[in-house]
């Protein structure tokens, strides 16, 4: 198994800049996710590394190898896309069996491999079969067979659930977790989907528009976002920013927007301009005693909560709170924040404003 | 009763199936009248009425390969035995065989000139439309136009210059020749169809092959020509039926060594009266490697002109 180092990977094709100068590092048996919107660069990346596309400028080393020129085949990694790219003329064992064949593995050890990863992921009824007749399910067990039947250095995977229906997706991002921690094999997965990238990675990072807007463990990315398009782009409903004007000193613990005053962890930087105050719905409460005051929109009911649509003078505010607590529509009520949670961005640059809370997590970074 | 939406009414059903066979019947009889005439009799071919039942003979077809003379009766007493069946046939007519007719070479040549520049045309096809679907090219779009725009003229058209060029390089009435030109008037309408047919294929697969370790050039033959079989046999019959049937340019380009059989079956109507029957086997047997090669590939015609048509 491997680790990866990406250093200053730079992709343009023509005038467009897929991916501007990314630098990061895939730890040995880490689950990595390259999470961000479509058109963000995170596929040209994954190719990139995997030796599809050449980049333009930066280097990438497998294992302190350096590979950025080479080919595909000489890198030892296995890729699995998003619609799976199974071989339609051949069946389900010729399909796994040919990585290895190109590799001129004798016959019998072939047929051996190849049932030891039927076996693992549970398709031996399947050898025989014609991929035509496969289900979406099916087909990305043996693009996964495909893929582990080499026991590469490093698995590279394209949205691999991607084309699958959203129950079944559930049932195959466990099957791909138990996998990965029953092989712990360096695994690069891209994926437009934010809950995916949280519930599977073990490291996160975000991109948007070839740039690598944070880079971390899905929990810090979650409570701490280095900027706001990240704030937004996870969770679901997103991140809530109250929007104001005026100036933040270092070392204050509260920001004062017209009447209201909210409470934020001790700033550790300046600025002034407009800023936003950012704060996650679970960490907003209904309270009629707080000065933050506010008209309530809309209820959404979700089962154990339900998330609230409050309007307030600094914009809309989603609040996840109980679904036991009587809200009604038009009413007028407070919120309250929970003011160690909250970030502080900085709206003319999109980042967040480094706090005695998130320093730790973005000093570096 | 069935109240199904999809499924069709048995009215619908019949008058379907009653224009179906109407429309085989008319597309059919003249290829029927032709196979019949072969096996006519000379009167029996131009006879009014026209006859549907006659008293089939194998004339037409021995006139097709042979060339022969009129003898008067003493003469044809004075020879030998017939030693074959077609030669008793000639001589019941008052004739001998002179030689065998030139039949059998044109047909060869139609066969190594139509085949050879199907697979000819195929292979350089199927090399450009890859590269057009797969690669960045500059001036791709252009590229394209380009190849078509040789398409909006009929070929017939550059006769001429064809004819200049071909006598200063050599390449008139030789198979070389007429195999590349054949090809090239073939070959933009096989790049094109075949780019459809390769573009539909996702390059995923040369990709996933790549990185299993096989070359660009494996990938292609082992990955993307499987599953391009039915676009390359559909366009092989397209292209085999025009290089198969080409007149003018044979005509014009062809005599004494590799001339094919389309403009040597009209000949035969010059040679010792109008023999019908022998053109009409002529005819019928030119038909033969056309019908086997579209029947071989059927399965992949069929397929082939519905492609893309659904996504799967």
């Amino acid at each position: 198994m491997a680790q990866i180092r990406i250093e200053n990977l730079r992709k343009e094709f023509g005038a467009f800049t897929a991916v501007e100068s990314s630098t990061f590092n895939v730890e040995d048996g880490e689950f990595f996710m390259l999470l961000g919107p479509s058109g963000c660069g995170k596929t040209t990346t994954l190719r990139m590394m995997a030796g599809l596309e050449l980049p333009t400028s930066g280097r990438i080393f497998i294992d302190d190898e350096e590979v950025s020129k080479k080919k595909a085949s000489q890198r030892d990694i296995a890729f699995v896309f998003q619609m799976f790219a199974l071989y339609p003329h051949m069946n389900v064992e010729k399909n796994i069996a040919y990585p290895l064949i190109s590799q001129g593995m004798p016959r019998k050890q072939v047929r051996q491999r190849v049932s030891e990863v039927a076996n693992i992921l549970g398709i031996e009824s399947l050898l025989k079969s014609s991929i035509r007749g496969l289900s979406g399910g099916d087909r990305q067990r043996v693009a996964l067979g495909r893929a582990i039947v080499r026991e590469p250095k490093a698995f590279f995977m394209d949205e691999p659930l991607g084309a699958l229906d959203a129950e079944f997706r559930e049932h195959m991002a466990s099957e791909l977790m138990s996998l990965h921690s029953r092989m712990n094999a360096t695994t690069v997965y891209v994926t437009h989907d934010q809950l995916e990238a949280m519930q599977m990675g073990d490291k996160i990072i975000v991109m948007n528009h070839g740039v690598v807007e944070q880079f971390g463990v899905p929990q810090q990315i979650y409570d701490w976002p280095a900027t706001m398009f990240v704030a937004d782009f996870l969770g679901s409903p997103s991140m809530n920013f109250l929007h104001g004007n005026g100036t933040i000193a270092s070392a204050s613990t509260q920001v004062k927007m017209n009447e209201t005053t909210i409470n934020i962890p001790r700033q550790t930087e300046t600025m002034e301009g407009e800023f936003a105050v950012g704060v996650r719905p679970e960490h907003i409460q209904l309270d009629d005693a707080a000065s933050l005051r506010c008209a309530i929109k809309a209820t959404e009911y979700l089962g154990t909560t339900q998330i609230v649509t409050a309007t307030t003078e600094f914009g809309e505010v989603k609040a996840r709170v109980a679904s036991n607590l009587d809200v009604t529509v038009g009413a007028q009520t407070g919120l309250s924040l929970i003011s160690d949670t909250i970030t502080v961005f900085n709206k003319a640059t999109g980042k967040a404003l480094l706090s005695e809370a998130n320093k730790a997590v973005l000093a570096h970074g | 009763m069935n109240f199904s939406v999809t499924e069709p009414s048995v009215r619908t059903k019949w008058f379907a199936g009653i224009t179906v066979v109407l429309y085989g019947l008319i597309t059919i009889i003249p290829l029927l009248w032709i196979i019949a005439t072969g096996f006519k009799t000379s009167e029996d071919a131009i006879s009014y009425p026209p006859k549907v039942v006659f008293k089939p003979t194998l004339e037409g077809y021995v006139n097709l390969f042979t060339t022969r003379t009129r003898v008067n009766q003493d003469e044809l007493e004075d020879l030998p035995p017939p030693e074959t069946w077609y030669e008793q046939l000639v001589r019941d007519r008052g004739q001998v065989i002179a030689s065998p007719s030139r039949y059998g070479e044109r047909f060869l040549n139609s066969l190594i000139i139509g085949f050879g520049s199907t697979a000819l045309c195929m292979v350089l096809g199927t090399a450009a439309a890859y590269a057009f679907s797969r690669f960045r090219l500059p001036l791709k779009d252009d590229l394209l136009f380009f190849i078509l725009s040789t398409r909006m003229m009929p070929p017939i058209a550059v006769a001429i210059p064809i004819f200049l060029m071909f006598k200063n390089l050599g390449l008139s009435d030789t198979h070389l020749g007429m195999i590349m030109l054949y090809t090239a008037v073939n070959l933009s309408l096989s790049v094109w169809l075949l780019k459809g047919f390769i573009d539909e294929i996702p390059v995923e697969y040369e990709e996933a092959a790549l990185i299993d370790g096989y070359t660009r050039f494996q990938a292609f033959y082992k990955v993307v020509l499987p599953q391009a079989a039915t676009g390359i046999a559909s366009t092989a019959i397209f292209c085999l039926i025009f290089a198969w049937n080409e007149y003018a340019f044979a005509v014009l380009l062809t005599s004494g060594n590799a001339q094919t059989a389309p403009p040597f079956i009209p000949t035969i109507i010059g040679v010792g009266g109008k023999d019908w029957p022998a053109v009409a086997a002529g005819a019928t047997l030119f038909l033969v490697p056309v019908m086997v090669f579209t029947v071989l590939l059927r399965k992949h015609l069929l397929r082939g002109i519905t492609f893309g048509a659904v996504r799967k």
